[in-house]
């Protein structure tokens, strides 16, 4: 039996022979521009439909309606980031009035972004309930609340769905900054 | 010494230190964990075509222990007069959530389980030590509808896993190393994968998931050595293709149909036989037709992949009807006569008898073994059922039938003891459907049902308080049913039969694994465990003793099912999550 000594040098040694080895070149490689999550002064464009690729202004977005799907694109280089789920963003408006504080730094005039990406097994969140203002995901069942954070109201989800913040300015939508937490869901640790 | 020389030297040493850390953490890849050092494992008995056709009474190499699909073991240690004894031989927790499905398969010591997100543990049959874990790295933009996995297959020396991000993965079955990897198909188009493969004539078969999200539906075959691909068949052919007529416009490249339960094979004709599962989107007005090869029975050459034959259980469906469980292949008497057959119990709620003919299949008998008011009238010569289109769900309607959507069975695998001649089914009855169809827009990769699923829900028959699941045992000789368990709790549970006039299931959601008297069906043990099991149940032997292996870990439609029940009964059923692997033999 090797003693702990032994173990450490084993592993040091082993390690410099990985970073030695041009099979391992593992340096993290920057996403594509298309793959990257939204970036601050991004625009929003319609994700599908007649006017997939339009871009999104405020007057598009009615008060209570079924949301938007959307996803952010980099008009300088006429990039939209669609090649990855992860950017596929849910806009909603409702009354600025009935937001809950949590989404102060996120919403702008009761627009809010929400990530589409259930945070249970990552499907996609389709369904609405203007009644209610719940975004529903089809696959397991889970209900968010959309005035309040996307806390989540029902079903396995474990966390809330992330938030993308908004600037409005000129009649223009840009992106404001990062999602608000890690986009998707996450294989629990056993 | 010189800079070069010294480098040289140091990288030589390197390499053999790198070589022993690996022996001693089994570490050279950071998704595979090692529970003993290789140099204590057992050997390993080598897998072939000839062992697969006819598996040692000790083992359960594939995901129903034989080609038939039996579910059958041949083990008759554990029987009806000693099993109040069995005991807890050993426990093995998962660590994760979601659905465990996949039947524990073991080869001379050696047992296979795989968990929801791929993950595949190795461990001693004997006393559930850990060999090694394999956690596959699933994409982070994944959509899975479906958190399960429904185990391995094994061929040469080699595990195979098929994998939700649509991977075939093939492992040394002793250390646990990816020997390699084949992309079946492109996740990112909505395909997937949740079958154990199926291995036979030195290939491993696969069919993929994804029917609610616009795919093709196929059943594809590679090399067991080596991954390459073999063949390729679809289960919706292309136009000018027999059957394409069945198929108006572009709908056969949206079409669904997928193939996400194990096949049977005959190795006697060398044939492999499959379920097929329901055209999408769910409404059979956006695709007027029959719909070949859709909710069929479709048998395929092994080594080419050639359609030999098909049945469709029921044409143009509107109902989520897949009939994906592949067919037990045995022989039933008939008028005076044996009939080499194909055995089905549909999930559109009708118990089907076929004969496997040689080049094609032919419809012998089908009756109803749960409440069904969609179907008129049976052809008894084609099979084709006369729909009573009340109860067909469209585009723009809300439609209610029996069953409901989950059928009359699911996926769960039924079982056949041929002693007793008896085909047990894990069946589900008065629980009907609600669905509303409306019009689908498909785009890669996102659901494509044309079924508003907010509005999705189960109407209870009035027996429903009596009872919705069953554990029913039919003669396959005289198509009669001979006994029948009912449970106020849906249920969920694949079977296994035994030598020991056994019949072993869990399923329900109260959480206990059962045991029954295989010829009365009275119920002689049973052990609760940690939560609702919903996996495949086997049986093997090790130095003399016979045990008994399941998984328990809830999730998935069953548990879906469970909160529309909830909803529809104003219960509050909760049923915990987390996997563990209960294994039980006799207590001496």
């Amino acid at each position: 039996m090797p003693t702990n000594q032994g173990r450490r040098t084993t592993l040091k040694l082993g390690l410099l022979a990985v970073l030695w080895s041009p099979l391992s070149v593992f340096a993290a490689r920057k996403p594509k521009p298309e793959k990257m999550r939204p970036q601050t002064g991004d625009h929003l464009v319609f994700a599908y439909g007649e006017r997939e690729g339009e871009i999104i202004t405020p007057g598009d977005i009615t008060l209570n309606a079924k949301p938007t799907e959307a996803f952010p694109k980099h008009l300088a280089s006429n990039v939209t980031r669609s090649r990855s789920r992860l950017n596929a963003l849910l806009l909603v408006r409702l009354d600025p009035q009935s937001l809950s504080s949590v989404m102060d730094k996120y919403a702008a005039d009761g627009l809010v972004a929400y990530s589409a990406v259930c945070t249970h097994t990552g499907c996609t969140v389709e369904g609405w309930d203007a009644a209610t203002q719940e975004l529903t995901c089809p696959c397991h069942g889970s209900k968010y609340a959309a005035a309040n954070g996307a806390k989540v109201l029902l079903g396995p989800a474990p966390k809330p769905l992330a938030m993308l913040p908004l600037k409005i300015k000129g009649g223009e939508i840009t992106v404001a900054g990062a999602f608000s937490r890690k986009v998707g869901f996450t294989v629990n640790k056993y | 010494m010189k800079p070069l020389k010294y480098a040289i030297a140091l990288v030589f040493c390197a390499f053999v230190m790198t070589a022993q850390a690996d022996d001693l953490f089994n570490s050279d890849q950071s998704n595979l964990k090692s529970g003993t050092l290789l140099k204590d494992r057992p050997a390993y008995s080598s897998v072939t075509d000839q062992r697969l056709s006819k598996p040692e009474a000790r083992n359960w190499l594939m995901y129903r222990g034989t080609y038939d699909s039996q579910g059958y073991s041949p083990l008759e240690q554990i029987n009806s007069k000693n099993v109040k004894q069995l005991k807890t031989s050993w426990t093995f927790s998962t660590g994760m959530r979601e659905a465990h499905q996949a039947p524990p398969v073991v080869n001379d010591g050696y047992m296979f389980v795989t968990t929801p997100h791929n993950h595949l543990l190795a461990l001693d049959a004997r006393n559930g030590e850990l060999l090694w874990r394999y956690e596959r790295e699933l994409p982070e933009d994944l959509f899975q509808m479906h958190p399960t996995n429904r185990g391995v297959a094994l061929h040469g020396d080699y595990v195979y896993m098929a994998t939700a991000d649509a991977y075939l993965v093939a492992l040394n079955a002793r250390t646990g190393k990816v020997v390699w990897e084949q992309e079946v198909e492109d996740y990112a188009s909505g395909y997937y994968m949740t079958m154990a493969p199926l291995a036979a004539s030195g290939k491993v078969m696969v069919g993929v998931s994804g029917g609610e999200f616009g795919i093709r539906g196929f059943i594809a075959a590679f090399d067991a050595k080596t991954g390459k691909p073999a063949w390729k068949t679809y289960t919706i052919p292309a136009p000018g293709e027999p059957g394409s007529e069945s198929w108006p416009g572009d709908t056969w490249k949206t079409g669904g149909v997928p193939v996400w339960i194990t096949g049977s094979y005959d190795p006697a004709t060398k044939t492999t036989y499959w379920g097929t599962g329901n055209g999408g989107p769910w409404m059979g007005d956006a695709r007027p037709g029959d719909n070949l090869y859709a909710t069929s029975v479709i048998a395929l050459d092994v080594d080419s992949g050639k359609l030999r034959g098909h049945h469709q259980y029921h044409w143009n469906d509107s109902w989520d009807w897949d009939e994906v469980s592949a067919p037990l292949l045995l022989d039933f008497q008939r008028k005076g006569k044996t009939v080499k057959g194909l055995v089905h119990p549909g999930r559109n709620g009708y118990l089907w008898f076929l004969e496997r003919g040689k080049e094609k299949i032919n419809f012998v008998d089908a009756k109803p073994y749960v409440k069904q008011d969609v179907f008129k009238s049976i052809d008894p010569v084609t099979g084709r059922p006369e729909y009573n289109l009340d109860r067909k769900p469209q585009t723009g309607k809300v439609t209610t039938f029996c069953p409901s959507s989950w059928g009359g069975k699911d996926w769960p695998p039924a079982a056949f003891n041929p002693k007793t001649r008896l085909l047990y089914i894990p069946a589900n009855d008065n629980v009907c459907g609600k669905l509303k169809g409306e019009e689908a827009e498909y785009r890669e990769g996102q659901l494509y049902l044309g079924a508003v699923l907010e509005e999705f829900e189960v109407v209870l028959h009035e027996d429903a308080k009596d009872y919705i699941g069953e554990l029913q045992a039919w003669n396959v000789d005289t198509a009669e049913k001979a006994w029948s368990v009912k449970f106020k709790s849906h249920n969920w549970g694949p079977i296994l039969a035994t030598s020991g006039n056994l019949v072993f299931a869990g399923g329900t959601n109260d959480r206990y694994f059962r045991a029954y008297d295989a010829s009365t069906g009275k119920l002689l043990w049973q052990q609760r465990t940690n939560s609702g099991v919903i996996g495949v149940p086997v049986s093997y032997e090790i130095d003399g003793v016979q045990y008994i292996a399941v998984q328990s870990g809830y999730g998935v439609d069953a548990e879906r099912e469970q909160a529309l029940l909830n909803l529809s009964q104003g219960k509050s059923t909760y049923v915990p999550q987390g996997g563990v692997i209960w294994v039980f033999a006799l207590d001496k």
